[in-house]
């Protein structure tokens, strides 16, 4: 489903991602571990189509080329981006905007608008399932929430959405072990025949919780290691230096 | 965000057309005969007449004021027309059904519907095209609780003591060149008198428009609220596309006694001028209230259109524990100038006020807040809190913030606070991934940018005033 070959991205004089390969499967989840500074959030920004960077190679989705699309353009298409810091919009009501994003979707997909009235049905059945307050749908987006909250209400959105394929950008770092079970618990709702997941972290932990299909190790800007859920007991033991160490040299 | 950028240069007005209404009106120019000739026509008692002739001659001996954050090339006061009607086609009209059709079809394309007004959403509008008021629906309802809202003129045949107890009482003639301008040629407006006790059963709301061309509009409108007594009040304004600047300098006088309320909503949308700033209205308006003891004035301002707003609706809270209120939108693009702000007059004791303002500043706009607090050695226990927040689209505008705070009581508390942002580029993205267009996303950020300001806004109007803001900024603020 997303097929990325010999992507590079650079921002400056800076090249971040240096030819990165990577197919995931409809139906499956994988993670991309790596050190600090290995790339991996440019990887997903880059798949989101986030300006900054000088962009080559190819990544399609469903065999559509993404980078030729506008973010929304890709978001309609089905890509999620689970931010790694969720960014506050002061004054912009979490319901209104989650009703507005379901309906760009919508739009997209030439089905009618959902009204208000049953959006709210339907935001209160998915925060149900995910064990989120639905006191978020009357909060400002992500204004004053802790950083716990920040990253359910992207599991919320997820939901919601219902995207094709999911990035979820280090949304386990920062939690603690209850939002981390939620979190986790979310993604293993969400995870379908139809839909792919491309997890980035950087602490194993959150691989407890949830079970990858395929393990992906990013450094200086490459994937370097690929292996099964096996992989990540190994880097649990040996850290990323030697895996790194044999690739780079 | 450049594209965006450039996509405000090419907005176009919507409000922008022109009615083919056959229009009477004097010749150009002011002097004494033309302001004779406007009393006259609306069959003044003597008294006016004196009243406007004495505000003509203190203009002769005052200057125009230039000391604003705004420029414009000089007016010439004698190159304009200063009264412009609808010609009538027949006698006056006694009812709705009777105003001339192409003024119902003009009205009807700015979404007034005046029949519609009147049988759906319950709100009394008086509309006002050039200089004369058109219609007022919904008199007989408001008649039954006391309330008399109709137009200026009308008020000056059916009420002239009231008129002529509080005309000039908050605004004189002699307060500001732009209010002896005014108060001199003034052709029509809107009366409000709602009696002590009353509280006014629908919101009221009053529509102008400028149609004719080189024609200045100069209403007067006037609220009187006695003790106790409430009402709501809200005016829109529209007018078509032309090359030459036209001037709208108005004067709006709040008087609220013991324990009365006000709360007066602008949605203001006077063409712009074009992308190179020609064309579009100067907007240089005195909106004053003054607050008996207990009494509330709350301002409320959306300011998208002119291409230069000129205003600081102000309150004298003069009374003891009266309060006042002044929330602002100002959105300036293209070549658009706002200075705009508020006076707060405390002069009563414990007495107190609220000031929030946002201004939005995209293309090549400036945007200015300036406002005065005042505290006077009286007002024993005054507070007054103040926010000035500005937020910027592109790199070519300007903000700029003026705030004046004069203190004579030691035990006022006075608090000032002020922010100037850019719409984020984080939060630009966030929504784009949520599947935003860019315009969408703007228009929301935006939007929630001024959410203290709409949220004052009488409901009726929350939904229309985010959609002008769309329009407004189409193309930043989708």
């Amino acid at each position: 489903m997303l097929s990325i070959h010999d992507l590079t991205a650079t921002a400056g004089e800076t090249r971040i991602l240096d030819g990165v390969d990577l197919d995931v499967p409809a139906g499956e989840v994988h993670v991309v571990m790596g050190p600090n500074g290995a790339g991996k959030s440019t990887l997903a920004n880059v798949i989101a189509g986030r300006d900054g960077y000088e962009v080559t190679g190819t990544a399609t989705l469903d065999g559509v080329d993404l980078l030729g699309l506008t973010p929304e353009e890709r978001a309609v298409r089905g890509l999620f981006l689970a931010f790694q810091y969720p960014v506050e919009i002061p004054g912009v009501g979490n319901a209104a905007f989650l009703r507005t994003a379901l309906n760009a979707h919508r739009a997209a997909r030439g089905e009618p608008e959902v009204a208000a009235v049953d959006f709210l049905g339907l935001a209160r059945e998915h925060m149900a399932r995910l064990d989120i307050d639905p006191a978020f749908l009357s909060r400002a987006v992500n204004e004053g929430f802790s950083g716990g909250e920040k990253k359910r209400n992207e599991i919320l959105q997820m939901s919601l959405l219902e995207p094709r394929l999911a990035v979820l950008d280090e949304t386990d770092s920062g939690l603690d072990l209850d939002a981390l079970r939620i979190v986790a618990a979310g993604i293993e709702r969400l995870r379908t025949p139809e839909r792919a997941m491309v997890v980035i972290t950087h602490y194993p932990r959150l691989l407890d919780l949830v079970r990858p299909d395929r393990v992906h190790v990013l450094a200086a800007g490459r994937i370097v290691t690929s292996g099964g859920p096996e992989l990540v007991a190994t880097i649990e033991a040996e850290g990323f230096a030697p895996l790194v160490g044999s690739a780079v040299g | 965000m450049s594209e965006v950028i450039d996509e405000l240069v090419v907005r176009e007005y919507e409000f922008g057309f022109h009615s083919d209404i056959e229009t009477e009106r004097l010749r150009k120019g002011l002097d004494e005969d033309v302001v004779r000739a406007i009393s006259a026509r609306n069959d003044e008692p003597e008294w006016l007449l004196e009243w406007r002739l004495g505000a003509l001659a203190h203009l002769r001996t005052m200057e125009e004021p230039r000391w604003s954050n705004v420029e414009f090339p000089p007016i010439d006061y004698q190159d304009m027309h200063y009264w412009a009607a609808p010609r009538p086609k027949g006698p006056a009209p006694a009812s709705l059904d009777e105003v001339d059709p192409e003024i119902r079809a003009t009205f009807d394309k700015l979404g007034i519907p005046l029949a519609e007004q009147e049988r759906l959403s319950g709100v009394a509008v008086d509309a006002i095209l050039d200089s004369v008021s058109v219609a007022t629906t919904f008199k007989a309802r408001l008649a039954e609780a006391g309330v008399v809202f109709c137009s200026f003129s009308e008020a000056v045949r059916e009420h002239p003591d009231l008129v002529r107890r509080y005309l000039g009482s908050v605004v004189p003639p002699r307060d500001n060149f732009f209010a002896a301008l005014n108060s001199a040629v003034f052709s029509d407006g809107s009366f409000c008198f709602v009696p002590a006790g009353v509280v006014c059963p629908m919101e009221l709301s009053t529509y102008f428009r400028i149609n004719a061309e080189n024609t200045g509009q100069f209403e007067r409108t006037l609220i009187i609220a006695e003790e106790g007594a409430k009402v709501s009040y809200l005016e829109g304004c529209t007018a078509p596309m032309r090359d030459e600047n036209q001037l709208h300098a108005a004067v709006v006088e709040l008087v609220a006694l013991d324990d009365a309320s006000i709360k007066y909503s602008t949605v203001q949308n006077w063409y712009p001028g074009d992308a190179e700033g020609r064309g579009g209205i100067y907007n240089f308006v005195t909106k004053r209230g003054r607050a008996g003891a207990r009494a509330h004035i709350s301002w409320t301002q959306v300011e998208t259109g002119s291409a230069i707003t000129w205003k600081y609706p102000s309150v004298i809270l003069q009374g003891d524990d009266s309060v006042g209120e002044f929330y602002s939108v100002a959105v300036t693009t293209n070549r658009q100038q706002a200075d705009t702000g508020t006076k707060m007059i405390h002069i009563g004791r414990n007495t107190s006020s609220t000031i929030i303002s946002k201004g939005i500043s995209a293309g090549r706009a400036q945007n200015t807040y300036r406002g005065l607090v005042k505290v006077l050695r009286s007002a024993e226990g005054a507070r007054n809190h103040t926010q000035c927040d500005s937020l910027l689209i592109g790199s070519e505008c300007g903000a700029h913030t003026f705030p004046y705070i004069e203190v004579k009581n030691d035990g006022a508390q006075v608090e000032h606070e002020a922010s100037t942002s850019r719409v984020d580029e984080d939060q630009l993205f966030y929504c784009r991934q949520r599947g935003l267009s860019e315009e969408d996303a703007t228009s929301m950020i935006v939007n929630g940018f001024c959410r203290e300001v709409f949220d004052e806004l009488p409901l009726e109007y929350a939904v229309e005033v985010q959609a002008l803001m769309r329009l407004s900024l189409e193309g930043a603020v989708g």
